[in-house]
């Protein structure tokens, strides 16, 4: 045995070594950014809202079937991660049922440098559902708020005279949302007035959710876009003040505000929106777009004003904090 | 190349590429062995970099954060930052599983190891080791739908998801583990202690509680103790079925949040770099500092056993 013949061993052993190691650099290198052009069609990413995920879903899937070149990939998390992924620059459009913050529009402009661009896509009513055997069919906002507020007077139901049938203990079981949800701040800012919600209440991750838990909990009190309703839930009607008349979140009462908890459905994008995410928004804004939003259960921005975008955000803004 | 060759003349010496591969393969085994210590301390120095500048922050005191119950991190006018209850929760779940898992987990592991025959044995196994690959989205599913709706029918609960709930099947997920760990520490006891315990007529129930476990309990320990392990970091399972409620319980039919649960659910929507944020990180050095104590005392007690 000599050296020389066992020599050229470790080379081809350290060339395959050398080779496998770059097979994995290779295998492991992430591969180029999704989104964008991608064999010819184009990706929207969207997301934001769960009241909005629904009718987005439909937004998604109708569009697609229009303009099968752009495919729209939709998910929800709350209209707070929505935003965050949007100030991160990592969706096209984020949808919110709430208004965005001024601190978040400057940290948009910071982060990408473009201002986000707010549309108005339709309204909401919040509302709020108990049991189905419960028998309370209204109530007012300043009763509400006593129910959830941090330090709030009203734990039982028997405080606001109500006897719930079948239940021994009748202490309110409060459903609540995740704190990044947009229905939660709207619920916080137009219900407790900014105050705090009181700890305790079961905070759950989807609009869906509360009104399953209020379904199957005799004593529960819980609050969703009205899209969520099913048979086994009432909705009460809610008043603005003691003794004021109280109203249905219905698509009439919620186009003449006189629904207490109607709001605004957004999206955001980054700068104006150019392409297809301009086309895609057009759509939305367009009678087809607007039929999905009332198939959905949601108020559709109304016909005169659909296709002039700007003013009905202001009027509706201001319509929904005079109540 | 052969210039050096004539040092070490007479002895027949190895290639040096077999030298040398083999220093290379010895650095290699070292360092997947101390791999473990590198990435311990790196994961722990990133979230504690993440963490770190709250702590200076005006808005934050670190005797609320560990004592306060007001979690309020989004709040409009005063944010609040307790996490005690959060704590709390994790250890009424933690706890409540421990008490149905380890009584069934150690018995399981028994009655493989001592009691069953070996067809029993291998089937048993196989089904065991089936249990601890379900996924945790699919347990907490389980105790969404299912098990919450058995509470609320035989507790009389208002709501289903809660303490119990969730321990139950922290409780089942952590069985598997128990009995798999505990098994082998059993095995590992040498069958001349089991001869030894016949042959002075013990009977096969003294044989194991009078031996067995006794020689067996640092394995048996380390088993509860990865039981407990698998209970404080589970997230997704706990997160469905605890009702996510920050509140401190009054009973095992209250709804909690756990520590895990709630970075879970809120670090979406923090943004970068914001209190809340940072906050959510130094939870999870608050949940990495649990389990270091957890496993740190469980140590200590070894040693002390191994002392006497």
């Amino acid at each position: 045995m000599t050296p020389a013949q066992t020599r050229p061993h470790p080379r081809r052993i350290a060339e395959g070594l050398a080779l496998l190691t770059a097979c994995a650099l290779v295998a492991c290198a992430p591969s180029g950014g999704g989104g964008g052009d991608d064999g010819g069609s184009t990706i929207i990413q969207n997301k934001g809202s769960d009241t909005m995920v629904n009718v987005a879903q439909v937004w998604a899937e109708e569009y697609h079937a229009v303009e099968p070149e752009v495919e729209v990939e939709v998910s929800g998390g709350g209209s707070g991660v929505g935003i965050a992924a949007l100030i991160r620059g990592a969706v096209d459009i984020a949808n919110a049922s709430r208004d965005m913050k001024p601190q978040e529009m400057e940290a948009a402009e910071k982060n990408t440098g473009k201002a986000p661009k707010e549309f108005t896509v339709g309204y909401d009513a919040l509302a709020v559902y108990v049991h189905k055997d419960n028998p309370l069919d209204e109530i007012e906002l300043s009763k509400l708020a006593a129910i959830y507020v941090e330090g709030g007077s009203v734990t039982r139901w028997s405080q606001l005279g109500v006897t719930i049938p079948g239940v021994s203990d009748d202490t309110i079981v409060r459903v609540s949302r995740q704190s990044s949800s947009g229905t939660y701040e709207f619920f916080r800012d137009h219900v407790l007035e900014k105050q705090d919600f009181a700890l305790g209440s079961r905070d759950l991750n989807g609009s869906k959710e509360v009104v399953e838990l209020v379904s199957s909990t005799p004593t529960a009190i819980g609050y969703s876009g009205m899209g969520y309703a099913t048979e086994h839930v009432k909705i009460l009607r809610l008043a603005s003040e003691a003794g004021g008349p109280a109203f249905e979140p219905s698509v009439e009462n919620t186009n003449n505000r006189s629904y207490p908890l109607a709001r605004s459905l957004h999206l955001y994008t980054l700068g104006e929106p150019e392409g297809a995410v301009k086309t895609y928004i057009d759509w939305i804004l367009s009678p087809a777009g607007q039929k999905v939003v009332e198939d959905s259960g949601y108020v559709p921005l109304a016909t005169d004003t659909a296709d002039a975008e700007p003013e009905p955000t202001t009027d509706s803004e201001e319509g929904s904090t005079e109540n | 190349m052969t210039n050096d060759r004539p040092r070490k003349p007479e002895r027949i010496s190895r290639p040096r590429w077999a030298v040398y591969g083999e220093k290379l393969l010895e650095g290699v085994i070292r360092l997947s062995g101390v791999s473990a210590i590198i990435f311990v301390l790196s994961i722990f120095f990133f979230i504690f970099r993440e963490a770190a500048p709250v702590l200076v922050s005006e808005a934050f005191e670190l005797g609320q954060f560990l004592f306060s119950t007001e979690w309020y991190p989004t709040s409009a006018l005063n944010v609040r930052y307790g996490t005690f209850a959060l704590t709390v929760g994790t250890a009424s779940v933690t706890v409540l599983a421990m008490i149905l898992a380890v009584p069934m987990g150690l018995g399981a592991a028994i009655y493989i190891s001592e009691f069953c025959g070996p067809r029993v044995r291998e089937t048993l196994k196989i089904v065991i080791e089936m249990l601890s690959a379900i996924p945790s989205v699919v347990w907490g599913f389980i105790g969404l739908t299912v098990m919450s709706k058995l509470i609320v029918r035989y507790t009389g609960a208002p709501v289903g998801v809660n303490v119990l709930n969730g321990g139950i099947i922290l409780a089942l997920m952590s069985v598997p583990i128990i009995v798999s760990i505990g098994e082998d520490a059993l095995k590992a006891v040498p069958d001349t202690y089991r001869e030894a315990g016949l042959a002075l007529g013990a009977t096969r129930w003294q044989l194991v509680y009078r031996v067995l476990v006794p020689a067996a309990r640092n394995g048996l320990l380390a088993a509860v103790l990865l039981g407990v392990g698998r209970a404080v970091g589970e997230t997704m399972a706990v997160l469905m079925a605890t009702g996510h409620a920050v509140t401190i319980p009054h009973g095992i039919l209250d709804s909690v949040r756990t520590l895990t649960a709630n970075i879970a659910a809120e670090l979406g929507e923090a943004p970068a770099g914001s209190d809340h944020y940072r906050v959510l990180f130094l939870t999870g050095v608050l949940l990495f500092s649990i389990t270091f104590v957890v496993n740190l005392t469980a140590d200590l007690v070894i040693r002390g056993i191994r002392k006497k």
